[in-house]
């Protein structure tokens, strides 16, 4: 269900990652000397949404996500800092061309069952991913390339047909156990999808459909066994239960909502049981146009609406202060992202003087613009069921109802909304949000060659220096260069206004302060979780002691 | 009565056929398919991708084929593989889904007959009386207040105030370390809440009902022939009237029987029960279609075995049209 | 019954206004459609007016009832999402109770073949989780209020089909109906002279708690984000963006939940007079 991913997305601070920004109350609890590490004990997580499977390969919602994280690893993850670092790959190398990659894997290494893992598991999970019995969403990048190759247990080789960038991130892809899938000619089927076996920090213990999963420690993980002995999360679908829950002791750790991590966990009970934590997530929303739309092919017109919003408003009101002014589609604190790009202050003057520029005036007095005899009013589009989109949406409305401009609002159930209208481009402007991945390359949103139906530049930006800075940073690895595209992407986006970026959520994850070792840091809180640890004398459930 | 019953069985099988049509048929006009809900918007997913799995669905065969392949393996009562990533069969999936559901509905159905049937016998008699009046707006209350409002309020005072209850979901995490009575007092506990709210919901329905009845039973020649034999006034009602009063409830059962089978999404998910509701929710939001399918056969069956059990059983129990 | 159809509704009217009760409940709907078209009755604020400062401030004498998530005045809200919430109710209601008193009139008058197809289809509907069919239609149409209502509307018709096709059954075996054939009157007269009018007090009992099930069911259209589209109130959504400050927004919940329980409560009663005043067994008393 996507409209659950897409909430989900919103609440899963696991996967999501940020850099620290506020970290309140930090002191701790417990008494003196009761803070040293120990094993044991068990946190419980809410999530909304249940898991739908543990292969990552053939899952796409962020529940199976982070559940799978806990099981397997990859060859590579991004760290704390946002850089790459090895997982599974103690070390890699890109060949002077760009065109291979040699990765050196971990030594020792063993899977749940005791059996050791080798290149060649690295191999067939390549294979499968590229394999037609596979249903998987992302075989794509695994298809571009063009040998791959095992010289030894301990190393595996991959080459491309041309540089490409996105290539090393793609390889934090699951790794999967050859020894347990290689019968099952479609994995999605096999019982490892159900009860998976991994390298990772957890093993699987049990999954009540609908209800919950339980992972325990993992004794003889590469990089030492987790102090929490279980991981549990459990499915509760409804965010006001989801905050009882936390509330009378139910579950340890959750993302809240803006209005409750403002109005709602500022009693002195809750600040004596729960740490709060603040960063900003990796994604954000915006206001997008139909660029072929009458009303909306003069950029002026597009400027203009930028400066009628006023998006601080939107961030006071849908998100209680707890968020930042988009300016385009990166996060700021990223390396990508350009902070130096122009920007569209709240601005009701100046916005009816650039609609006026553009022929649009209110010449009959009715309080909406016209030009040609048709009045300046359009549709916004948005999913039903995501609260902060339609008041966003009611935000712009009384904004742009100040500039003349007058904006109805519909809401949609997904499935409806992005195929009779965003694919078949039967929209004036919608409002949704987009997640920031860690690799910069977003060709599929801003290139002119993925206007057509179904694909992502769905409002039709066309820009041809910006085709050719995607192609340029997509096909090196040099980070400077990648730096100096990217920026020029950010300038001409701005500039134009394709999307009127509206705002940076932050993730607001709450933790139980029995558990210790939580660190913020640009990735987030949970790139230590296997360090997350209860003193001893804090412990909490003790039958889970294994 | 016999011969009824035969033709109204054998008349299920057209009408089942019939149905299942009309579902297949609207749920894939419907817009977005399966294969879209898991791949839109993901800027990874290529066209050939998504072609690639509309054909691993069998999607890309003309409706009419998938319709009659459907048909024929559910011939076999084979409701086939889910589309969701599990993989897990249709079967499966509802039959997971069931105990639970099951057990509240039949549980909050108890309540309600237990409570509604004395206050609508008891304000029909007393019609107008103090207890009727405040009968009345006690159930309607139950019936107007939203189910998640009131589930909250609850949850608030019994959870988070007072401790006493669980707040959501079946079991405790302990649950398996717990000895026997432990275990029966924690799936008790948490499930109070969740039969107490839905039990209150539907008062209302029966309670009223019940009391029509009885009125419509208090003014009959019998019972003033009875009254008028002298017999006390305790008797008349319980023994005489509350008995032919009851006799409609055969047809509510009937008709219960699907709903037993029934959940509400908004219930569920607040209570964070894995139900059938919120899976029929989730199957229709994805457009899993055999699991879309499986549970609007299953139903359906149901809606109509528990019509044909209504009409039979109020034939058997109500002499005048025994008779005819 | 040779009486024409006049004087049996004025007989009715007479009776249905001595029951306290249901006069009660009648003036309270009254009251509530009066507000409900004209709001400047209570207030002149406007619903919509967002007003980042004063978001979720709880009822003072500026804001009698609060205000709600984004500022807006909720004694405004209320009293214009009451319009939309009544219409729905009426509309929907309107809608089932048409199709329910055609096809059960006749089927139930007919019978034989017509009426096994009729009540068959009926089971068929019966079959579908309304649910579904809502949601089936609201993804095809979007949703909008008039989709809500017609919605609701061809999804509940059928308890009020069974209640009709039942009270015409027995009705057209009734004295008067012979009479009135042997005075050579035709089966339409027959069915809308004679049957339709003593079918119709069930009908409007019914219809009376269908009015209160079609304001639930945008309610909760509302609380899954397909009912009533934003920034236009109804009962329903005021209660669901209550329901995430339950805790100490009281006033987003409470007031529209009385709203909807004194509009229940209104046309119950005013339903149950309906039923007792057309019951000719009650005359005289």
């Amino acid at each position: 269900m996507k409209i659950a991913r897409v909430l989900v997305a919103a609440l899963a601070f696991v996967l999501a990652a940020g850099c620290a920004k506020e970290k309140q109350e930090a002191g701790s609890a417990g008494p003196v000397g009761s803070d040293a590490p120990a094993h044991g004990d068990a946190i419980v997580e809410g999530s909304i949404g249940d898991v739908s499977g543990f292969l990552t390969a053939v899952t796409s919602d962020s529940a199976s996500h982070t559940a799978a994280g806990y099981v397997f690893s990859g060859l590579v993850r991004y760290d704390k800092n946002l850089k790459l670092e090895g997982e599974l790959a103690e070390s890699w190398e890109v060949s002077p061309d760009g065109k291979r990659i040699t990765f050196r894997l971990r030594k020792g290494v063993t899977w749940h069952d005791g059996k050791p893992f080798t290149s060649e598991d690295v191999l067939f999970t390549y294979r499968r991913m590229i394999d037609p019995n596979t249903p998987t969403a992302y075989a794509e990048d695994f298809k571009q390339v063009k040998r791959a190759e095992t010289p030894d247990p301990r190393t595996f080789v991959v080459e491309y047909g041309k540089p490409f960038a996105p290539a090393l991130a793609s390889w934090g892809m699951h790794v999967l156990p050859k020894h347990l899938l290689a019968e099952y000619p479609d994995i999605s089927r096999s019982p490892l999808n159900k009860k998976p076996v991994g390298t990772g920090p957890f093993r699987f213990v049990e999954w009540k459909t609908g209800e919950k999963t339980v992972f325990e420690a993992n004794p003889d993980y590469f990089e030492g066994r987790p102090y929490l002995s279980r991981v549990i999360t459990r499915v509760i679908p409804d965010p006001a239960t989801m905050f009882l829950e936390l509330k009378s002791g139910g579950i340890d750790m959750m993302g809240v909502t803006p209005l409750q991590y403002t109005r709602q966990t500022e009693t002195e009970e809750f600040r004596k049981l729960f740490h709060k934590y603040r960063y900003l997530s990796f994604g954000y929303t915006y206001l997008g146009f139909r660029l072929s739309h009458p009303l909306f092919s003069d950029q002026r017109v597009r400027q203009a609406i930028a400066h009628a919003i006023h998006k601080k408003e939107i961030i006071d009101g849908v998100l209680f202060g707890l968020g930042q002014e988009a300016t385009g589609p990166y996060k700021p604190g990223t390396w990508v992202h350009n902070p130096d790009v122009k920007r569209y202050p709240y601005d009701p003057q100046r916005a009816k003087a650039l609609l006026g520029e553009a022929g649009w005036k209110d010449a009959d007095g009715d309080g909406v613009l016209e030009k040609e005899g048709r009045k300046f009013s359009f549709t916004v589009l948005t999913n039903a069921g995501n609260e902060s989109r339609a008041k966003t949406a009611a935000i712009i409305q009384q904004n742009l109802d100040g500039v003349g401009v007058k904006m109805e609002i519909r809401t949609l159930e997904w499935a409806a909304f992005i195929n009779e209208f965003v694919d078949k481009r039967k929209f004036d402007a919608v409002i949704l949000g987009w997640s920031i991945p860690q690799d910069p390359d977003q060709y599929d949103i801003w290139s002119s060659k993925k206007t057509g139906p179904k694909e992502l530049n769905f409002v039709g930006f066309q820009n041809a220096e910006v085709d050719r800075l995607l192609e340029e940073g997509r096909r090196t690895f040099d980070l400077e260069k990648r730096k100096k595209a990217y920026s020029r992407i950010q300038e001409i986006l701005a500039e134009e206004q394709p999307y009127v970026f509206l705002y940076y959520p932050d993730a607001l994850p709450v933790v139980h302060k029995r558990i210790h070792g939580i660190e913020p840091a640009p990735a987030g809180i949970s790139y230590n979780f296997i360090k997350w640890y209860v003193p001893k004398d804090q412990q909490r459930y003790t039958t889970f002691q294994q | 009565m016999l011969r009824y019953i035969a033709r109204r069985l054998v008349l299920t099988v057209p009408l089942l056929i019939g149905i299942s049509l009309i579902s297949f048929l609207v749920i894939h006009a419907a817009p977005g398919g399966p294969v879209e809900m898991a791949t839109d918007l993901n800027p990874k997913v290529t066209a050939e991708a998504r072609e690639r799995l509309r054909a691993y669905y069998g999607l890309d065969q003309p409706i009419h084929v998938q319709y009659v392949r459907w048909l024929g393996r559910m011939a076999t009562l084979d409701f086939g593989q889910s589309f969701s990533r599990d993989g897990k069969q249709v079967s499966e999936k509802i039959g997971e889904r069931i105990p639970v559901t099951l057990a509240i509905n039949v549980l909050s159905m108890l309540l309600i007959f237990l409570v509604a049937i004395p206050i609508g016998v008891y304000s029909a008699v007393r019609k107008d009386s103090w207890f009727d009046r405040i009968s009345t707006v006690v159930v309607f209350t139950g019936f107007a207040v939203p189910t998640f409002w009131l589930a909250l309020l609850l949850m608030i005072l019994f959870g988070v105030k007072l401790r006493w209850l669980p707040i959501s979901g079946l079991v405790s995490l302990e649950y398996d370390s717990l000895g026997l009575a432990g275990k029966i007092w924690d799936r008790t506990s948490h499930l109070l809440l969740p039969v107490f709210v839905s039990a209150f919901g539907g008062l209302a329905g029966f309670s009223r009902y019940m009391r029509s009845n009885m009125l419509e039973v208090i003014r009959q020649d019998y019972i003033a022939t009875a009254r008028a034999k002298g017999l006390p006034e305790r008797k008349v009602v319980f023994r005489h009237a509350m008995r032919n009063a009851l006799l409609p409830f055969i047809t509510i059962l009937g008709l219960s029987v699907p709903g037993l089978l029934g959940g509400s999404v908004i219930f569920e998910s607040i209570f964070a029960i894995p139900g059938l509701g919120q899976l029929f929710y989730q199957s229709v939001m994805s457009r899993d279609y055999p699991l879309i399918m499986g549970a609007l056969v299953i139903g359906a069956f149901l809606t109509l075995i528990g019509n044909l059990l209504a009409d039979v059983g109020y034939a058997l129990a109500d002499p005048r049209i025994r008779t005819e | 019954m040779g009486a024409g159809t006049s004087s049996i509704f004025r007989d009715f009217l007479r009776r249905l206004f001595r029951n306290r009760l249901a006069a009660g409940g009648g003036i309270v709907i009254a009251l509530l459609f009066v507000v409900a078209a004209v709001p400047s009755l209570v207030t002149d604020r406007d619903p919509n007016r967002i007003d980042i400062l004063r978001i979720l401030a709880p009822p003072s004498a500026e804001h009698p009832l609060g205000t709600d998530e984004l500022g807006r005045d909720v004694l405004s809200r209320m009293v214009h999402g009451g319009r939309i919430s009544l219409e729905v109710g009426f509309v929907a209601t309107g809608i089932a109770t048409a199709i329910g008193l055609v096809v059960g009139l006749i089927a139930g008058f007919y019978g034989r073949w017509v009426d096994g197809v009729l009540m068959r289809f009926v089971d068929i509907m019966l079959c579908f989780p309304s649910f579904f069919l809502i949601l089936a239609v609201i993804a095809f149409l979007g949703p909008s209020i008039i989709n809500i209502m017609v919605v609701i509307g061809l999804t509940h018709w059928m308890g009020a089909a069974r209640l009709i096709r039942a009270e015409t059954l027995s009705l057209k075996e009734r004295d008067f109906v012979a009479a009135a054939r042997a005075q050579g009157a035709g089966n339409l007269r027959i069915i809308f002279r004679h049957i339709l009018p003593n079918a119709l007090a069930p009908v409007l009992v019914w219809a009376t708690l269908g009015v209160a099930g079609a304001i639930l069911v945008e309610s909760s259209l509302s609380f899954l984000g397909i009912g009533v589209q934003p920034p236009t109130p109804s009962w329903g959504n005021i209660l669901t963006a209550g329901k995430d400050n339950i805790e100490f927004a009281w006033w987003l919940s409470v007031y529209p939940g009385l709203a909807i329980l004194v509009t229940v409560l209104g046309y119950y009663l005013l339903g149950e007079g309906i039923q007792d005043a057309a019951d000719p067994r009650l005359k005289g008393r």
